[in-house]
């Protein structure tokens, strides 16, 4: 690691002050999970460590009439284990409690899930985000790529072929989360949805943040009533990893038809995958092994595998058919119960 | 880099006050085993995966290789040395004893700190709930079942 200045302050205005309008100048050390690793490994190399954890406001849960706040300081553990999040928000309390090894979700935060780094392994050593070798080329396509992106990505030029590494930000958007973030000039909010970016040139980020905003806080609007919600995930392994493709849903029902969809697939492109023609193709259908097989199919028209990920487009096609098939029996169980 | 450049930290360990000078990123798991000499503590991965440095920071288990010794300071820490009163082992350290739970020892002080806050926090916990709160806790030689038999061995004992 290199030397760096340690700063810890007490308000989110202070800190974003203490951030450079450059970026890799300073960075933000929430629960450190990621940014360790990345200090360690040179990935990272900033002058200046900005610590959230001593200011007050970004903690905590609120829950009221028009729905819930979640800090940016909040862990995953307190995520999963809030009750409000686990009664009206089943999918993003799933999402929060699949991130793997209760270590990691007792210091992961919710801030630090939505602004961790990718996971790709030429970004990890050193390649950048768009993973070019000396002459400019994208080292990617012609590379390793089991683990890269099957839709989003530039098919053979260069760009970017990383996979957002967010567990909480797909059942997040199907709920229409915005996020809060702070800056030297104040306050502004954004739809979750538009927050990921996909870096085109070399020195872009992989969301709309500037080098000296940080984001506080989530918003969620009040759950609707009786919506089925469900994330599921493929993963290698139960041990320590991030999942290989997933899948969250949020149905709207009338009666047991659907009145509206909303599914986002994790995993599969350098930001959080909406499936829309998945979303139009449900609405007025009643859920069915037929019904959200075809789903599965519409979400993945179009991707585009490369030369070693061809595996991940059946598990996306699957994850979207389970995910909804689990949001349907939750409603089976619902009715039985209540 | 100067002396100046570190960092003053206190906190509580295993029940006793600690005022420690360390540099600005240096991770728990260093001030314990080489500040404090605590080195039950072990470093496996060094990046979160394997729970051998695992302790409870504030109650909760966290992986101190990921933890900045600075987010330590004002904090209660119980590592390994902390689990035993003075010569009497905890329930779990004795079911590890009488099951097999340990053999090379080095995943054992994480694994023990994960049951104990397991226990504490579920104190009748089901198959599922002993897997889960060991899931981050890797161990090369027991295939786990010895470990996970000493769990079950120490909940029926505490009840």
């Amino acid at each position: 690691m290199n030397v760096f200045e340690y700063a810890n302050p007490t308000t989110t205005k202070e800190a974003a002050g203490l951030l450079a309008a450059q970026w890799g100048e300073a960075e933000i050390l929430a629960g450190g999970t990621d940014l360790l690793s990345l200090m360690k490994n040179y990935v990272a190399t900033p002058k200046r460590v900005v610590s959230l954890r001593g200011i007050k406001e970004l903690s905590g849960i609120t829950s009221s009439a028009s729905g819930l706040r979640i800090g940016a300081m909040v862990t995953l553990q307190e995520l999963h284990d809030h009750k409000a999040v686990h009664d009206d928000y089943h999918s993003l309390a799933h999402a929060a409690g699949s991130v793997p090894s209760p270590q990691i979700r007792n210091l992961g935060t919710v801030g630090g899930d939505l602004c961790q780094r990718p996971r790709c392994w030429y970004f990890r050593n050193g390649f950048g985000l768009l993973a070019k070798d000396e002459k400019g080329q994208p080292l990617v396509p012609a590379g390793d790529n089991r683990y890269h992106a099957i839709f989003g990505h530039p098919g053979g030029s260069p760009g970017a072929y990383y996979v957002h590494p967010s567990s909480l930000a797909p059942a997040l958007i199907t709920f229409g989360a915005r996020v809060k973030v702070a800056g030297p000039k104040g306050e502004r909010e954004i739809p979750l949805a538009s927050f990921f970016a996909t870096p085109k040139r070399e020195g872009e980020r992989e969301n709309v943040l500037m080098p000296n905003e940080i984001v506080t806080e989530i918003i969620l609007a009040a759950a609707s009533k009786g919506m089925l919600t469900a994330t599921y995930e493929v993963r290698q392994k139960e041990a320590l990893d991030w999942p290989l493709a997933t899948a969250s849903v949020a149905l709207r029902m009338s009666g047991d038809k659907v009145k509206s969809a909303r599914i986002v697939l994790g995993h599969v492109a350098p930001v959080p995958w909406p499936a829309h023609e998945a979303e139009k193709l449900l609405a007025g259908q009643t859920i069915t092994e037929d019904s959200a097989a075809k789903a599965g199919e519409a979400a993945v028209r179009g991707a585009k595998a490369l030369s070693g990920n061809k595996y991940k487009v059946q598990l996306a096609r699957v994850a979207v058919k389970r995910a909804l098939l689990e949001a349907a029996a939750h409603g089976k169980e619902g009715m039985q119960h209540g | 880099m100067p002396d100046a450049a570190k960092v003053r930290i206190a906190f509580r360990v295993n029940g006793s006050e600690h005022i420690v000078h360390a540099w600005p990123m240096a991770r728990l798991l260093d001030v314990l085993r080489e500040e404090l000499r605590l080195t039950g503590t072990k470093e496996g991965c060094g990046e979160g995966e394997c729970g051998a440095c695992a302790v409870l920071l504030d109650g909760a288990l966290v992986n101190s290789c990921l933890v900045p010794a600075l987010h330590a300071d004002g904090a209660s820490i119980i590592t390994i040395e902390g689990v035993a009163q003075g010569e009497q082992l905890h329930a779990v350290q004795q079911a590890f004893l009488e099951h097999g739970g340990a053999q090379c020892g080095i995943c054992t002080p994480g694994m023990v700190l994960a049951a104990v806050n397991l226990l504490e926090k579920c104190p009748n916990p089901t198959e599922a709930d002993i897997r889960n709160g060991l899931a981050g806790n890797l161990c090369r030689c027991t295939g786990y079942m010895k470990i996970f038999e000493s769990v079950v061995a120490a909940c029926k004992q505490q009840r």
